[in-house]
């Protein structure tokens, strides 16, 4: 019998379907396999006899044809999801024990579609980071390392990291400014971060309300075309989700793309853009341009300032998000002698460096004197940025660019360090999409010249991930990536 | 704009936080050099533009204001680092 955890969540539902394995057999396989790779520290909580109880029930679904549509497939959740009775925390000291009394509306949909959670996967604390190394866990292991410790990228590290190593069949992620997309490239793997509005945000921890989406990172585009159906819609416990109707992004995939519009956006060219990567892009340009797609120049003009508009925005959000850990509620207290100095002293003991400084800039630009020279000034320009898009979208259907500037870097890279600057520019590509709230989808489209995937980004207009998912399909089964193994 | 040692401490305040006296010159420099790099917008023309606060088109919705999910104290206690009597915990505030 082939491997189990090799196969996609398309070919699991097939093999399970015509009873070539069970559902138990198929959970059991991921659980040795997630055992066996605790060393890339992909998983923060284990939760195999959970998974085994849920694929138990699945199979007697299957066995009655009653089974939804994820029905026995094992998923890793990122552990910025609430999940009720399993612990949850953001990868902070802060909420390090926290035990939610609720489940998180995309969590809950994926267990009522049979999906089984193996548990939590490890990512930078509170989502912050571009590297997973702001965990309380310790950094993880990108699974294409070779001699020294690569990182899987972030802030969804674990997941891309656990999907790459076939250490579960797919994994929710969520994305602010690139942490779906940038793990899902530097890990050779697929995810698509939806619009804004399209995923519920009801019981995922909070970063910066504007930008998060929740979205999967899976082996293929069909599967996170799969995830992702399940995953959408509206919650009247999320007042920004969006009540447009969810599509079977399932049923576009491999169709047709003769006459579909291709954007590249001219700015995306930066100076000394990495050749590897120029390389791929013109490729993936030209295998559209061969399977019928027409390919059209466009303009992005304040790409350039995106980074800028998002290290003022999202640190804002987070400010006033983060400021609910006070050690009164949940999470960790440190005590002092007054309330203020409890609220100090369990603050400034519960939360990395990373997130202190974002809750400082944040505090400092929404502060007096300040909030129009910053926080109003960078709104004013995102509207600028979110503009550029529409006006692109007017002569493109579908943008192609790269997803990141390079590939996966070594785990305590000396410049990533020295300047947070430097860790904040693996988002260039990605951050802008975030700020216009569109859809966007990273596949791996080939290896570099040290072995490392590089993943190209497809972006869509809003609640159009149907065009990208087509362009995407066409795109992978072009490209042939092989994964890790 | 740059800012100074009273800013950082006065930053720190207001977002909760402790910083260490031997920290504060280290983090006064990265946040110039962070400030000076946002800086950057200044250079964009954004006269006439509304600042974009949500990427959602038409209004939010209203609800009725009423108890969805009640009478789950202990539930919601459950996480609470102090409790008593059913309540919340916290250090003595009055004098």
């Amino acid at each position: 019998m082939t491997d189990l955890t090799s196969l996609t969540i398309a070919e699991a539902k097939s093999g399970l379907s015509k009873k070539e394995f069970s559902a138990v057999e198929l959970t059991e396989s991921y659980i040795k396999n997630m055992e066996n790779k605790r060393s890339l520290n992909a998983f923060v909580k284990e939760t195999p006899e959970l998974a085994l109880e849920q694929a138990k029930i699945s199979q007697s679904k299957i066995n009655s044809d009653s089974g939804g549509k994820l029905e026995g497939i094992p998923l890793g959740i990122k552990d910025l999801f609430c999940t009720k009775e399993i612990e949850t925390t953001a990868c902070s000291q802060i909420l390090k024990g926290f035990v939610p009394p609720y489940e998180s509306t995309v969590t809950a949909k994926l267990l009522s579609a049979g999906a089984n959670f193996l548990g939590k996967l490890n990512m930078d604390e509170f989502a912050m980071g571009g590297s997973n190394e702001t965990s309380i866990f310790g950094p993880v292991t990108n699974p294409w390392s070779k001699a020294t410790p690569l990182v899987p990228g972030g802030s969804s590290g674990g997941s891309a990291a656990a999907v790459a190593a076939d250490m579960c069949a797919a994994a929710t992620g969520t994305d602010t400014g690139g942490s779906i997309r940038q793990p899902s490239s530097f890990c050779g793997v697929t995810g698509i971060k939806p619009t804004y509005g399209r995923c519920s945000r009801y019981g995922i921890i909070a970063f910066a309300s504007s930008l998060d989406q929740a979205g999967p990172i899976a082996k293929t585009v069909e599967d996170c075309a799969l995830m992702l159906e399940v995953m959408s819609g509206h919650d009247s416990k999320d007042s920004t989700s969006s009540k447009i109707m969810v599509p079977e992004f399932s049923k576009v995939l491999g169709q047709n793309i003769k006459g579909m519009r291709i954007g590249i956006p001219k700015e995306y060219r930066v100076d000394g853009l990495n050749q590897e990567i120029a390389g791929y892009w013109d490729k993936a340009a030209q295998i559209l341009k061969e399977q019928g797609a027409e390919i059209v120049e466009v303009s992005l003009p304040h790409t350039k300032y995106a980074l800028a508009v998002y290290y003022i925005i999202a640190p804002a959000e987070a400010s006033s998000n983060l400021a609910r850990y006070d050690g009164l509620r949940y999470g960790n207290r440190v005590n002092g002698d007054t309330l203020d100095e409890m609220y100090v002293n369990s603050r400034t003991a519960g939360f990395g460096r990373e997130v202190k400084r974002r809750i400082m800039i944040g505090t400092y630009v929404l502060s007096a004197g300040y909030y129009d020279a910053y926080y109003i000034k960078a709104q004013k320009v995102r509207r600028l940025i979110r503009q550029d898009f529409i006006d692109a979208f007017k002569k493109c259907d579908v943008i192609l660019t790269p997803t990141t500037p390079t590939a996966a870097f070594a785990v305590g890279d000396k410049t990533m360090q020295q300047n947070p600057i430097n860790m904040w520019l693996n988002d260039i590509f990605t951050v802008s999409i975030s700020l216009a709230g569109l859809p966007a989808l990273s596949l791996p489209i080939g290896l570099n010249s040290q072995g490392l995937p590089l993943g190209m980004q497809l972006i869509g207009r809003a609640f159009d991930e149907e065009s990208v998912f087509k362009a995407s399909s066409v795109l992978e089964k072009e490209a042939c990536f092989r994964g890790v193994k | 704009m740059s800012i100074d040692a009273q800013t950082v401490k006065k930053i720190a305040i207001l977002s909760h936080l402790k910083i260490d006296d031997d920290k504060i010159k280290a983090t006064e420099d990265e946040f110039n050099k962070i400030l000076q790099w946002v800086g950057q917008l200044k250079e964009v023309d954004t006269e006439n533009v509304e600042p974009l606060v949500s990427v959602n088109d038409g209004t939010l919705e209203m609800r009725q204001d009423e108890v969805t999910e009640g009478n789950q104290a202990e539930a919601i206690l459950a996480n609470a680092p102090m409790q008593e009597y059913g309540y919340f915990a916290v250090p003595k505030v009055v004098e």
